[in-house]
């Protein structure tokens, strides 16, 4: 019970607004006659779509394989029709489109055959693979595959840390999960246990869903610890929990597993429960909808929910909305476009209201106060990563080691003069992606070319050695052919078709007359020279009319 | 007296005797100059700069006898990194040499003859095909140099602009009021 903890610095304490949703039970989605499933909606590669337009689905059937290592399947939320494998537009702050499977409901919703699976005498490789194909990803917000984080790898795992601090502000899906079914949960976090056969099994829940914590309590077995931890934001981040119950630290560049600690969203691990206990792939999350809306709670929507209906769900947004943001307000962003769906990533649909989340007001020069230092959990200096940043100066910016921000907008939230830091740090890690991208395409050019002047070098050396060969076997051949009267006359009537070949190539009709008798020359002459006169005299007759 | 002077000999020697052996063990073969500004270069080959290929441009570039300013994939962005590198103030790209979005050459396999001339003029094989066979791009490996624009005796390739997508689109720069200091 009372676990050591060891607060990590800096941190803010913004409003929670829990309260709005958190008092009523998930309600569950209507079946919807029409589901938009994002082929990308995980980290890495995006699934290879299974199925065309027309063709008929059940719920839970794979829509996308796996791609490559880093992915993970994609499934039909419900049993209809393929409309459409085609860009459409998801939650994504840029606002561009991405493949989607677009699927037609036939209301039936009927469900290809579930098979659960005895993962206490499966294979771990085995179940791992199980779970690529359901579809299993953090459902944190990181939305990285789950089988390949199972997979202890060289890196032995002693603990596993089950995340239910929920520390962003507004959303309450992991606190009403856990209420809910923490039983799930537990059994969820049973498996993971399993597969990575760690021995220490900790839950880190925030104590303002004192809720959460008891539910979790009475649930979780003697040896699985439920730790309360002080409502600070971020301690919900993966490094931050970590630190605040082991007091270990992350490497910088690295991940809590080069320390032997492996983190999990709570929902994920009811997630993994449903996928090996049900055998029922990755359909439905939780969602949050709060904010400006009349009918504030969460919903456990299928994955494709379009978001305008999720919004109808909860009774719409109430006159004077202004927009919603997809996450928290912390790090979520806006929502450009309400018809994209519910994603795996996607655990808050806030609805802005101009009270509550009044425009940011223009930004003052930065003044080196360091409140945002002090506020940062990650220990950084944004001040001077701010600086580098707007200059352009990315190389700089990397040096104060910009990628260990986890952009959770502590700094930001305290700045005196309203910087928008994190959107210069955002930047400036896209434009660093891109040069490292742009880097890697440029030395794989250049190997290229250097290559292909490699070759034609080589060619060309193998074609002169040719020649020198050959050159020289004529050579030596030229000597040893007298000797052969028979090789003498082959080579003499060869000579002569050449011979004949050149010159019939040149234009010059040969003449049968060589070596002929003196009568006969003298026949020709003589036919020739009339020829020549019959030729002059019809000219001459011309010329004198 | 004299051992003092000893010591300090010998130690000289020992010195002398470990920095020319070290100038012959790790003698640098390349101008290292050469490769660090060929790193730099974009490596589309493209011959834009009047070199052909971007390691005789940056060979070049390191006798003094080609400007900093005539490539236009690297754009001004590869200008102002070869100017930190040189020491040299940098300069806006050479007259008529406009930065081109990125873009791959796209083959019209029903006008191409499989004439194989493109194939020869591709400076990193990123072409595929024999004679008189459908010839094809290997989009990844393209680097939108054009050079195998003119060569073609159908006018059967055309250059696409790559358009960003969710993976390599990228955070804007922050464009936020700044509120005047009073």
């Amino acid at each position: 019970m009372s676990r050591k903890l060891f607060p990590f610095n800096g941190g803010v304490h913004p409003d929670g607004h829990k309260e709005a949703s958190n008092a009523t039970p998930i309600r569950a989605m209507p079946l919807l006659p029409r589901y938009v499933v994002p082929l990308r909606q995980h980290i890495g590669v995006p699934a290879r779509p299974l199925v065309r337009a027309g063709e008929r689905v059940a719920r839970g059937q794979m829509i996308g394989a796996a791609e490559g290592y880093v992915s993970t399947a994609a499934h039909a939320p419900t049993s209809g029709t393929v409309l459409a494998v085609e860009p459409r537009a998801v939650p994504h702050p840029s606002g561009l489109f991405d493949l989607c499977v677009v699927i037609e409901a036939d209301g039936e919703d009927r469900a290809v055959e579930l098979q659960p699976l005895d993962w206490r005498n499966l294979d771990a490789s085995a179940l791992r693979n199980r779970i690529r194909d359901l579809g299993l990803a953090g459902l944190g917000g990181a939305v990285f595959p789950s089988y390949i984080k199972l997979n202890p790898g060289a890196q032995a795992i002693h603990t596993l840390i089950l995340n239910g601090a929920e520390c962003e502000p507004w959303i309450t899906c992991d606190d009403r999960l856990m209420r809910e079914r923490a039983a799930e949960i537990v059994l969820g976090a049973e498996i993971m246990r399993h597969a990575l056969g760690c021995a220490s099994v900790l839950f880190g829940v925030e104590d303002n869903k004192p809720e959460a914590l008891a539910a979790l309590r009475a649930a979780a077995p003697a040896d699985m610890e439920v730790v309360s931890v002080p409502t600070l934001y971020p301690s919900g981040g993966g490094k931050q929990l970590t630190y605040l119950l082991t007091g270990v630290e992350t490497p910088t560049g690295g991940r809590s597993t080069d320390v032997g600690i492996q983190v999990f969203n709570v929902g994920t691990a009811y997630s993994l429960y449903r996928a090996v206990c049900l055998g029922e792939p990755l359909l439905s999350r939780v969602v949050t909808v709060t904010g400006h809306v009349a009918e504030p709670g969460n919903f456990e929507a299928r994955i494709g929910t379009p978001l305008a209906d999720l919004l109808a769900a909860a009774g719409g947004a109430l006159p004077g909305a202004v927009g919603e943001i997809i996450g928290g307000p912390m790090m979520g962003f806006d929502l450009l476009d309400r018809v994209a769906p519910v994603t795996k990533s996607v655990n808050c649909l806030l609805v802005k209201d101009p009270r509550l989340f009044p425009a940011r007001p223009a930004a003052l020069p930065c003044i080196r106060c360091g409140a945002c230092a002090r506020a940062c959990p990650a220990d950084l200096q944004p001040f001077e990563m701010y600086w580098f940043s707007r200059a352009k100066d990315f190389g700089k910016a990397q040096s104060y080691d910009l990628f260990d921000c986890i952009e959770c907008g502590c700094c930001a939230y305290v700045c005196p003069s309203h910087i928008p830091l994190v959107d210069f740090f955002r930047y400036a890690k896209s434009e660093i992606w891109e040069r490292e991208r742009d880097k890697r395409e440029a030395d794989q050019a250049r190997r290229r070319h250097e290559f292909k002047e490699f070759r034609l070098e080589r060619e060309k050396k193998e074609k002169a050695e040719k020649f020198a060969k050959a050159a020289e076997k004529q050579k030596a051949t030229a000597g040893t052919e007298a000797a052969d009267p028979e090789e003498a006359r082959k080579k003499a009537i060869l000579q002569g078709a050449l011979e004949r070949a050149r010159l019939a190539k040149e234009g010059v009709t040969p003449k049968n007359t060589d070596n002929l008798p003196a009568a006969v020359e003298k026949e020709i002459a003589e036919i020739d020279a009339r020829r020549a006169q019959a030729e002059t005299r019809p000219e001459s007759g011309e010329s004198t009319p | 007296m004299i051992s003092a002077i000893l010591v300090m000999a010998g130690i000289g020697l020992v010195l002398g005797g470990v920095l020319g052996w070290a100038s012959i063990r790790y003698r640098v073969q390349d101008d290292p100059l050469v490769e660090k500004i060929d790193a730099i270069l974009p490596q589309t080959q493209c011959g834009q700069c009047g070199f052909p290929g971007c390691k005789p441009y940056a060979e070049a570039i390191s006798k003094g006898e080609a400007d900093i300013n005539l490539c236009p994939p690297g754009g001004n962005d590869g200008v102002k990194r070869l100017a930190e590198l040189l020491g040299v103030e940098p300069k806006p790209l050479g007259a008529g040499m406009e930065p081109k979005p990125k873009a791959v050459a796209v083959i019209d396999e029903n006008t191409c003859i499989g004439c194989t001339l493109c194939i020869q003029a591709c400076p990193v094989d990123a072409i595929l095909g024999a004679a008189k066979q459908m010839h094809s791009i290997i989009a990844e490996q393209c680097t939108g140099c054009e050079l195998c624009l003119p060569p073609c005796p159908v006018d059967c390739i055309s250059m696409q602009v790559i358009r960003e997508d969710v993976a390599t689109w990228k955070w804007r720069y922050p464009m936020h009021m700044m509120k005047r200091a009073a």
